[in-house]
């Protein structure tokens, strides 16, 4: 089991590596940078080229790319993101500040998917082909077809135009008042939840359909065992492979990818963070925040394949 | 029974006069709060760009002189740290009188010195300082500070727009031992003289202030505090004043967003509406064929119908009123029956585009003739009035493909390196003066921001001559000129229409007057809450 774990944790290393140099070429490649971006917002009709070259050498986008890259890539070996262009704040500071509240979103949307899809994805394959199979089907492709942000909108407008209260738009942190930060959590949280829920619930009906379907569980009702056991032990042990990974993929996308929930509900996260990171060309900020997104991919991937071979022993030996 | 009439009449009378007296008195208390779209990069006014700056971060500090809070043309310098001020006469020196007994918010006294420390940074920042008006300030010759009471700014030459620009509100006022101690403290901390006092910023968040108990200006600011909370998406905005968890967004919603926000809050909402300091324009690439010929240039503006543009987009669009080069209803705008004069403001749409369509012709552009316009990627207001003017265009037989360019790219990508035969340009104001708002008209060897890449020396002779003018009649004439020249003899450029601001707001917000700049009348001092 140990040989497998550092086997996947080393095979973690030369990926970060592609990752970053991907990040780093493609900004590059993208037209503008941060000093346009930041003159011209008014149009620029006194900025003069000099002012452009002045500000561009203080970034170093004067320098070489190789000698750019390699500057971030020994910040990178350091652990020292730098600073970000736009604010010349510490990234890790930067970063810091909405992180917390993206992981709380994160991990409340899977709390609330993980409630809803569970129970009702075995529900559904158990009672396969009765209305509540279809119920759980139509209620989880409904949830597939609606964006999390439309409904975002549809709960904030509803919530002021029926009860007139609109929720908090200022992040404030649970250990502060967690009335308030349940308050403003808890809708980005459903909205985005129950769409996470309708993929895994399919997931699993799916998967405990086919494990119902399996000799060793026909065995288990021959030998007498306790429906409940045979579905809590056997079935659903078996079925939760798919499921882990479709939970695990989802989380790791929940942490920097709900920009446009993000901006419904006013969320101060990493999302948008990224979103205004790429506009402004904040080369630093955006290379940090592409390296831990892709750092929480394959984290959430390296603790799946840890999760399979407890899952399924056969896993580990091959 | 007369007197009893009287004594009754009187009795209503007070009755009805006495709340309306009541309410129009400012009153004290109170925590105004407002959406900001935009964040910005650094606390620092000579350096930054963004309203995002300006907005929530005002409040703290004072400028030299500012621009009247109650004037809606914004056009009208009026005291701030200055009290008065006398121009000498040959119109090249300018000498304020500060008050007495302001101090910075760490208590110490603010003085001349503190004036010339800050105007030196904005005029003549060390190397690896940003200032991004310092081209604005090269007529200053020099800033003195004879006493601790006294500033005085001495020019090169006069300048008839000096006081406004130096009622910029960027030019917040610093403590110049803090500026000699390091020049760049002020973009990481907040230190002014300003009505309200810093209490935090969480970033990306909100900004916090409250009152500033030993303000100079004795009675104000009357609100206990304010908090800027930092809200991108314009939905959001809205439904935050809508659920009365904010007063006001000091930027401006669109027509829809009003119109929303008054069915829904009806008599909770006010409105105020006014021409914006931002316009839209066309840059016609003078190096590209055919548009080196100036009737090709004068034909797309003659074919722009913009009285019936004005009244379809502005119900959809923030734009409205058909201007030339100023802002409509400021003391430099051309009157109507003048505008209409120039090519492609006439009332006749039909005429005009017989026009555009024989000089297309005369110039030797055959009917379909095919151009690109590149335009920016920003939705609001860029896109309605690129497809309204493509399709002005083809009225008069142009064939024109829309190329949209992303927004962060377009001037790096398009403008600049004059990648583009026609494209979309901007300019947004933060005081309406023809010396600011003109001089990107000025050849494109003399200022850089001038896209359409021409010379033309008669343009940069009306511009010198109308910004060194002290006759107020003589600066308006030469105006026009310049005016006609630009629009009409020219057509070196292209008006689309003004932008248009609308604030509505919550009726509990009171002393908060509307200009046509996004960028005044955030010192807040003057604000407050009727509740």
């Amino acid at each position: 089991m140990w040989k497998y774990i550092l086997k996947r944790f080393f095979l973690m290393i030369p990926t970060l590596v592609g990752v970053a140099i991907i990040a780093f070429l493609l900004l590059r490649i993208v037209p503008g940078d941060i000093v346009s971006a930041r003159l011209m917002g008014a149009g620029g009709a006194f900025v003069t080229a000099q002012m452009i070259a002045e500000e561009q050498a203080k970034f170093g986008l004067d320098q070489p790319l190789w000698r750019q890259f390699a500057t971030w890539l020994w910040g990178l070996a350091r652990l020292d993101f730098g600073r970000s262009m736009w604010t010349g704040a510490p990234i890790m500071e930067e970063i810091k500040l909405r992180f917390a509240l993206s992981l709380q979103v994160a991990v409340m949307a899977t709390v609330v998917a993980t409630l809803l899809a569970i129970p009702m994805g075995v529900i559904a394959a158990l009672k396969q082909d009765t209305w509540v199979d279809y119920t759980v089907r139509i209620f989880s492709i409904a949830g597939l077809a609606t964006p999390s942000f439309w409904l975002g909108i549809v709960i904030i407008l509803s919530l002021l135009i029926i009860f007139k209260w609109l929720p908090p738009m200022v992040y404030t942190p649970f250990w502060v008042d967690p009335w308030e930060n349940l308050a403003q959590l808890i809708w980005p949280a459903l909205a985005v939840g129950y769409r996470y829920s309708a993929v895994a619930t399919r997931m699993t009906r799916s998967a405990m359909l086919e494990v119902l379907r399996e000799d060793y569980i026909r065995t288990a009702r021959a030998k007498g065992l306790w429906m409940k056991l045979i579905l809590v032990r056997h079935a659903l042990k078996n079925a939760m492979l798919p499921v882990v990974t479709v939970i695990g993929i989802e989380f790791a996308f929940l942490l920097g990818g709900l920009v446009v929930t993000e901006q419904v509900f006013n969320l101060n996260g990493l999302g948008m963070l990224f979103v205004e990171s790429v506009a402004r060309r904040d080369y630093t900020l955006t290379q940090a925040l592409v390296m831990l997104t892709a750092s929480a991919f394959i984290v959430v991937n390296f603790l799946m394949d840890v999760t399979y071979a407890w899952l399924d022993p056969r896993i580990r030996y091959r | 029974m007369r007197r009893v009439t009287a004594l009754l009449s009187f009795l209503l009378a007070a009755v009805l006069v006495v709340p309306v007296a009541a309410q129009d008195k400012p009153r004290s208390g109170g925590e105004l709060v407002f959406p900001v779209p935009s964040e910005p990069p650094s606390y620092d006014g000579h350096r930054e760009e963004t309203f995002g700056l300006t907005h929530p971060f005002a409040p703290f500090y004072n400028t030299l002189i500012r621009v009247d809070p109650n004037d809606a043309s914004g056009t009208k310098p009026a005291p701030s740290l200055a009290e008065s001020w006398t121009v000498s006469s040959d119109g090249r020196a300018y000498t304020f009188k500060l008050h007495r007994g302001v101090k910075f918010h760490d208590g110490s006294e603010m003085t001349s010195k503190d004036v010339k420390a800050s105007y030196d940074k904005i005029i003549n920042p060390p190397a690896g300082v940003g200032s991004s008006r310092k081209g604005q300030y090269q007529n200053i010759e020099v800033v003195e500070a004879p006493d601790p009471y006294t500033v005085r700014f001495r020019l090169k030459f006069p300048q008839g727009s000096f006081l406004l620009s130096v009622a910029s509100p960027w030019n917040f006022i610093y403590k110049a031992d803090v500026l000699a101690k390091d020049m760049h403290w002020y973009e990481k901390n907040i230190m002014g003289t300003g009505p309200f006092t810093f209490v935090e910023h969480v970033k990306g968040s909100h900004v916090v202030g409250k009152k500033n108990p030993n303000y100079w200006d004795k009675g104000k600011p009357y609100l206990d505090g304010f908090r800027a909370l930092f809200v991108r998406d314009s939905a959001a905005q809205v439904n935050l004043i809508r659920g009365e968890r904010a007063h006001i967004q000091f930027r401006g919603f669109s027509p829809k967003e009003r119109d929303t926000l008054r069915t829904a809050l009806g008599e909770k909402i006010t409105v105020q509406e006014s021409p914006w300091d931002c316009i839209l324009m066309v840059a016609i690439n003078h190096e590209k064929k055919p548009f080196d010929d100036k009737r090709v240039r004068r034909a797309l503006s003659l074919a722009l119908d913009r009285y019936a543009g004005s009244k379809a987009l502005s119900q959809i669009a923030i734009v409205k009123e058909v201007a030339g080069v100023q802002v409509p209803g400021t003391p430099f705008a051309a009157p109507a029956q003048e505008l209409e004069q120039l090519a492609g403001y006439g009332r006749d749409i039909n005429k005009s585009r017989a026009e555009a369509k024989r000089l297309l012709r005369e110039a030797g552009v055959p009917d379909g003739f095919a151009f690109t316009f590149k335009n920016r990627g920003i939705p609001m207001p860029y896109e309605p009035l690129g497809i309204w003017m493509i399709d002005q265009w083809r009225q008069v037989g142009l064939n024109v493909k829309h190329e949209v360019v992303e927004s962060a790219a377009y001037y790096d990508q398009a403008l600049r390196p004059g990648n583009f035969e026609v494209a979309m340009d901007f300019q947004c104001g933060y005081i309406v003066e023809p010396d600011l708002d003109l001089y990107k008209f000025t050849s494109t060897d003399k200022n850089p921001s001038n896209y359409a890449r021409y010379t033309d020396r008669v343009l940069d002779d009306l511009y010198t001559k109308q910004g060194r003018t002290q006759d107020l009649d003589e600066r308006k004439k030469l105006i026009r000129a310049f005016e006609k020249r630009l629009l009409d003899e020219e057509a070196h450029y292209l008006m689309t229409l003004q932008w248009h601001r609308i604030i509505p707001h919550s009726a509990k917000v009171k002393g908060w007057q509307v200009t046509p700049s996004h960028y005044l009348n955030n010192t807040l001092d003057v604000v407050w809450l009727t509740e």
